[in-house]
């Protein structure tokens, strides 16, 4: 199962990384929204994979009974999710607007920043 | 399966809540970040009336800078203070712990937040205002607090988050073409830095099984080497991203100038420093033998870092993308110092990221007022602003050599202990690398100041013209700008001739990030309990 797991955290960041090279903004945010279902995946997995035994202390109990799986990982994921959203809604308006104001979807394109032909510094001094 | 019951007597186990209140004096570790959240929320409940919001935003900052205070001298006292939310002890609850680095930068800080505030009533437009400036500028204090207070490696990442987003919300305000632009490559970019934070994170769990700092520093030691290294490795780049270090520098210089001067200025004062306190946090104290596997790697960082950020300042026509290539300059002088992880080497590089918070933020200031004086961003077109105001020409000069690390000011200091380091340890490389750092800065620098403030005219046709299109400083502007502005410099220049403060405080800094006792410690995780074997306590098994 781990092994399953693993190989498809594997073809996330694969495609994701893939995405990311691409120049097209809006293929880039499909990259980060794909990086960040990798990302939690990796979380899940690294936490060990423990199927049906819910991590519930049984009654007249103190202490787990092991096994049982591991509620750690998936808080984290969980916050992971919500900030991952947030972020990337925000990249996702911060795209559209780009469109909209430079007429650019291309990175290459978008140059106001960074002037190609920068002027060089003067020799004086 | 569920059957074994457990009998309670017999059962030892090591004490995992905490039972009494917290004692009040304890709560200065948190309040930083408490106030600052607490103002952004009222701020937000007030964001439609626009009178009173800068008052009250600054009134937070100097109670935040009062409390940074108290901690600091607490800590310098009795070594680094833990406080852990929610009941539960150290490794489970959610720990603040706060050693001299992580109170000194939190408290320069938001003295360079303070002074951002106050220079922004010269020219805020009131739509800002209502669009949540103050609000933002809270949030993105309170994210950075929380990053350089946390003893928890998940919370570091929510930290970086919260920073993050409040930083979006400001690098885009105003709206302006050039500004999206910069804000594509910021946003894209960082995100892109913690995330392969966050991947570091699960291999830590994954690894260890624990999150909690202190935890880890104890447990990292027994861990293979490889794994560790690897983690290493994605940390360094990801915090390397964040602090903008050579390779991963390409968003800084075309971001950093795009939004308002005071927002350059809080960026450069508070973004990046963040990423390589958590550099130092990361490497020096936590997982150290990563940190000696990567070593060859980190100096050779350091050194192009070094090098390459001054000479990319030497080519820039544009002031503040010619300051952002000094800071990075800076973050080279940092990992150098993570290159040499001896009591010099660290104490150098701390006392380095507390320097260049309040001078970057500061040159950045001046800046802004160079640019509003001339109306362009072209240091070409500013000659001549000498003659409109000498006091500037002086600030700005005492800042380029401060940075450049000429003695008296504090910039000397932490570069002096950096190379005494290299010296100890015979690192003949990152001693020359140092050196020509601060040769090419200082030569980038003194142009800067030679073309905007020595030459009496702007670059014309042929030969220079005088420059007749500056416009003087008006009243508010001088209260406003120059007077905040001013406030940095002298902290520089006081730390710089009477250096003793800093030098303790950085001695005391660096013991406790390469000695983790006194950190560990302070959590109350007790380094033998960790070291039973759960599965060997006598459990007696019930029929």
């Amino acid at each position: 199962m781990e092994f399953a797991l693993a190989a498809l955290v594997g073809l996330f960041f694969a495609t994701s990384i893939y995405l990311l090279l691409s120049r097209a903004i809006i293929r880039m945010l499909l990259g980060i929204a794909i990086l960040g279902n990798a990302v939690n995946l990796l979380i899940f997995t690294a936490g060990r994979l423990t199927r049906e035994i819910p991590p519930i202390v049984p009654h007249g109990q103190k202490q787990l009974i092991e096994p049982f799986a591991n509620p750690l990982p998936q808080a984290l994921i969980l916050t992971a999710i919500v900030i991952g959203f947030a972020l990337f809604t925000f990249l996702l308006v911060l795209g559209y607007r780009a469109y909209q104001e430079l007429d650019a979807d291309d990175t290459d394109t978008m140059r106001i920043a960074e002037p190609e032909r920068a002027p060089r510094p003067p020799l004086s001094y | 399966m569920g059957t074994n019951l457990v009998n309670e007597e017999t059962l030892v186990l090591p004490k995992a809540m905490i039972e009494v209140a917290t004692n009040a004096a304890d709560w200065v570790i948190i309040l930083p970040v408490v106030l600052a959240l607490l103002g952004a929320a009222i701020l937000l409940m007030l964001r439609s009336t626009l009178r009173g919001q800068s008052v009250f935003a600054i009134i937070v900052v100097m109670a935040i800078i009062f409390i940074d205070v108290l901690l600091l001298l607490k800590i310098l006292e009795f070594g680094p203070q833990t406080m852990t939310m929610g009941k539960w002890l150290a490794p489970f609850g959610i720990s603040f712990s706060v050693d001299v680095i992580g109170a000194a930068f939190a408290l320069a800080g938001a003295v360079v937040t303070l002074v951002v505030l106050i220079y922004v009533q010269a020219d805020i437009a009131s739509r800002e205002v209502k669009y949540g400036f103050y609000t933002l500028v809270l949030l993105m204090l309170a994210g950075v607090s929380g990053a350089f207070m946390t003893g928890d490696l998940f919370n570091l990442y929510v930290w970086f988050e919260v920073m993050l987003i409040s930083s979006f919300g400001l690098i885009i305000m105003g709206g302006r073409k050039i500004q999206l632009d910069g804000a594509i490559k910021y946003g894209f970019l960082n995100f892109l830095a913690t995330t392969f934070f966050l991947i570091a994170l699960g291999y830590i769990y994954g690894l260890v099984g624990t999150l909690n700092m202190a935890d880890i520093a104890i447990r990292a030691g027994d861990a293979p080497v490889g794994p560790i290294s690897a983690i290493g490795a994605l940390l360094l780049l990801a915090f390397g991203m964040k602090a903008a270090a050579f390779p991963v520098n390409a968003w800084l210089p075309a971001s950093y100038h795009t939004p308002h001067p005071a927002v350059s200025a809080l960026f450069g004062g508070l973004l990046t420093k963040v990423g390589v306190y958590a550099l130092l946090r990361t490497l020096i104290l936590i997982l150290p033998s990563a940190r000696e596997f990567l070593d060859p790697l980190i100096t050779g960082l350091a050194v192009a870092t070094l090098i390459l950020a001054p000479l990319g300042a030497l080519s820039q026509t544009n002031l503040r993308r010619a300051i952002g290539f000094f800071l990075i300059g800076g973050v080279g002088v940092v990992m150098a110092g993570l290159a040499m992880p001896t009591m010099r080497g660290v104490a150098g590089a701390s006392i380095y990221v507390f320097h260049s918070m309040l001078s970057i933020a500061a040159l950045y200031l001046l800046a802004g007022l160079i640019e509003r004086m001339s109306g362009t961003d072209d240091t070409r077109k500013m000659g001549g602003i000498y003659n409109a105001s000498s006091l500037m020409s002086i600030l700005f000069l005492v800042m380029i050599f401060a940075i450049a690390g000429l003695p008296p000011f504090l910039g000397f200091w932490p570069k002096l202990l950096l190379i005494e380091a290299g010296a100890s340890q015979g690192d003949v490389v990152l001693i020359v690398a140092l050196v020509i750092n601060s040769f090419i800065t200082l030569i980038a620098g003194t142009r800067l100041w030679s073309h905007i403030f020595w030459r009496v005219g702007r670059e014309g046709e042929n030969s220079e013209q005088v420059n007749d299109r500056l416009e003087p400083l008006s009243l508010k502007d001088k209260w406003f700008g120059i007077a905040p502005t001013s406030i940095l410099v002298i902290i520089v220049v006081w730390f710089g001739l009477f250096p003793n403060v800093v030098f303790d405080a950085g001695r005391t800094a660096a013991a406790d990030l390469l000695f983790s006792e006194r950190y560990i410690q302070s959590t109350g995780i007790d380094m033998d309990i960790e070291n039973i074997d759960i599965e060997n306590i006598d459990i007696e098994v019930k029929p």
